[in-house]
């Protein structure tokens, strides 16, 4: 059974047509790559499957049960988590406590616990305290645990988002525009990680990404939006070669 | 010197009445921006149930020790209080969230004019005192007059802000509270359920409103109009001592009864509120964001 079922998925901003009749099925393990012009609306997907917005048509399944109407928090709770294309960190929090918040769920003690220090309260600690380490370890982060998270060089704060969003225990990882800023060596380093991370992790990737380099060379599958619809997908080889994927990128007459 | 201790232990009594009602408006402007004017009869509010709690309790010919009435009144008033605030939020902030932020104060304006005629229309205008559940014994400490009431409101006062202090430093919900405060939208995608932890800190800020209001109402008057005087009172400590900031707000409440006592003390009593309101106009000059404020930074959508 696919992890992610999308079906007709339509979202209007007012008169304006974001997302026009989506469609994405995903297995399990798969890592698709999204694509497409600035404001063709790849961004409004990601908004739409984590509940941010409200689709105005269409379903989206996670193992079959309807996640359109819950709340976000819900969403994220059944295991789907998320960067973003403009870094959206806690600035004035810790790196620590960037990933520490995202063990939110995980966490059952009562306020009362915490007042008094109970065993239970310093074993749940400790527990989201290894477990926000062990991420910052992975994405070599660790030594700048204590500083603020705005102190963070841009790469770094990067790699931090992805850190956080693999606190909460996704098994779906949307990633938006994750290369954007990096130059060429962290680039390279940033597609080893994320087919690291898949493995490791057994995630299942939807990644928007401008660097064709990237989308090219990781995704299996690629689906290329243009002013909210899907006008192509397929292989990373016969994307690049569509012509209509040409067109909306160089214009018409260069195809 | 004296008369200095004396007045020093008025101020304090005071002004842990002020940090206690002033820690509700700075948490909820702390997680909302959004600055709760009904916060102070709501305040009102937890007074007269005190009261109601109390009278119960005592005309219920139970019997029950005084401690017992004491601590039963506190609680129930911090319940009833919780509640009334928590629906508050629910039934008249929560629709206007999305709306600009001069929607929901004016609100808020409204919910405390409702309360106060509320309480004017149903209970009456007349001040009413707490029954007494708290025996008054009176020390005489080398001259200095020190009651039994003062020694329980310093120390209530004290330990419920540490609890609340403790509480919101030590758990994820504190920590989630700091964070909404950076970026709504980003925050219930990690899991956190945003409408439950705004529900907590209207819990927790009224009741710590609630405590005042017991503790207030064993030491003076309460009637339907406390809620604006006080209120007003608790809101600058709160802007005095950086709104937004929990240990700023103790410190504001207890910097507004010292002014108040002292400026009634050495001056005559009609000039009470021009110098609190001299001095806060004097320290946002100086520093806009209050005593332990930090700038606000506006976040993008």
């Amino acid at each position: 059974m696919p992890l992610l079922q999308v079906r007709g998925l339509t979202h209007y901003f007012g008169g304006l047509k974001a997302v026009a009749n989506f469609n994405l099925d995903l297995e399990p393990g798969e890592l698709v790559g999204i694509i497409g012009p600035n404001g063709a609306g790849k961004t409004t997907v990601f908004n739409l499957i984590t509940g941010v917005y409200r689709p105005t048509e269409g379903q989206i399944l996670l193992d079959g049960h309807n996640l359109v109407g819950l709340q976000p928090h819900a969403i994220t709770n059944k295991g789907i988590a998320r960067t973003f294309q403009t870094i959206r960190l806690f600035k004035d929090l810790s790196v620590l406590d960037n990933v520490r918040i995202a063990c939110y769920s995980q966490v059952r003690y009562s306020p009362l616990a915490a007042f008094l220090h109970t065993q239970r309260f310093r074993e749940e600690e400790r527990q989201t305290r290894e477990e926000a380490l062990r991420l910052l370890d992975i994405f070599n982060l660790r030594r700048y645990a204590q500083a603020q998270a705005k102190n963070l060089p841009y790469g770094e704060q990067r790699r931090l988002e992805i850190a956080r969003a693999l606190a909460t225990r996704p098994r779906l990882l949307l990633l938006d525009e994750p290369a954007a800023g990096m130059n060429p060596g962290e680039i390279q380093r940033l597609m080893e990680l994320i087919q690291w991370l898949r493995r490791e992790f057994q995630l299942t990737i939807i990644l928007i990404e401008h660097q064709m380099r990237v989308v090219m060379g990781i995704c299996e599958r690629i689906q290329v939006l243009d002013f909210g619809e899907t006008i192509a997908e397929g292989k990373p080889k016969e994307i690049q070669n569509h012509p209509r994927v040409l067109e909306a990128y160089l214009g018409k007459g260069v195809a | 010197m004296r008369f200095i201790i004396q007045q020093t232990l008025n101020a304090l009594q005071l002004g842990s009445v002020y940090a206690l009602i002033a820690l509700g408006y700075t948490m909820v402007y702390g997680i909302l921006r959004m600055i709760n004017f009904a916060h102070g009869d709501i305040f009102m509010v937890s007074t007269y149930l005190g009261f109601f709690v109390a009278s119960f309790l005592l005309g219920w010919a139970l019997h029950l020790p005084m401690a017992v009435i004491f601590v039963l009144t506190l609680l129930l008033a911090m319940f009833g209080t919780s509640l009334l605030a928590v629906f508050i939020e629910r039934v008249a902030y929560k629709p206007l969230r999305q709306a600009p932020r001069i929607s929901a104060v004016i609100t808020a304006l409204g919910v405390g004019l409702f309360l106060e005629n509320f309480t004017l229309a149903t209970i009456g205008p007349e001040p009413r005192i707490l029954p007494q559940v708290v025996p008054v014994i009176n020390f005489n400490i080398g001259g200095v007059a020190v009651s039994s009431i003062q020694i329980l409101i310093l120390a209530i006062s004290a330990l419920v802000m540490f609890i609340l202090d403790t509480i919101v430093r030590r758990t994820m919900t504190g920590m989630a509270m700091r964070a909404i405060s950076f970026d709504k939208t980003v925050v219930p995608l990690m899991g956190i359920p945003v409408d439950r932890i705004i529900s907590i800190t209207f819990a927790l800020g009224s009741s710590m409103a609630a405590v005042g209001g017991v503790l207030y109402g064993i030491a003076y008057m309460m009637d339907p109009y406390m809620g604006i005087r006080i209120g007003w009172w608790a809101f600058i400590s709160a802007v005095v001592g950086g709104i937004g900031n929990i240990r700023g707000a103790m410190i504001g409440g207890y910097i507004l009864g010292f002014v108040e006592i002292f400026v009634a003390a050495f001056l005559p009593s009609t000039y009470r509120d021009f110098v609190a309101f001299a001095l806060l106009l004097l320290l946002l000059v100086f520093k806009p964001t209050g005593i332990l404020g930090m700038p606000v930074v506006e976040q993008k959508v």
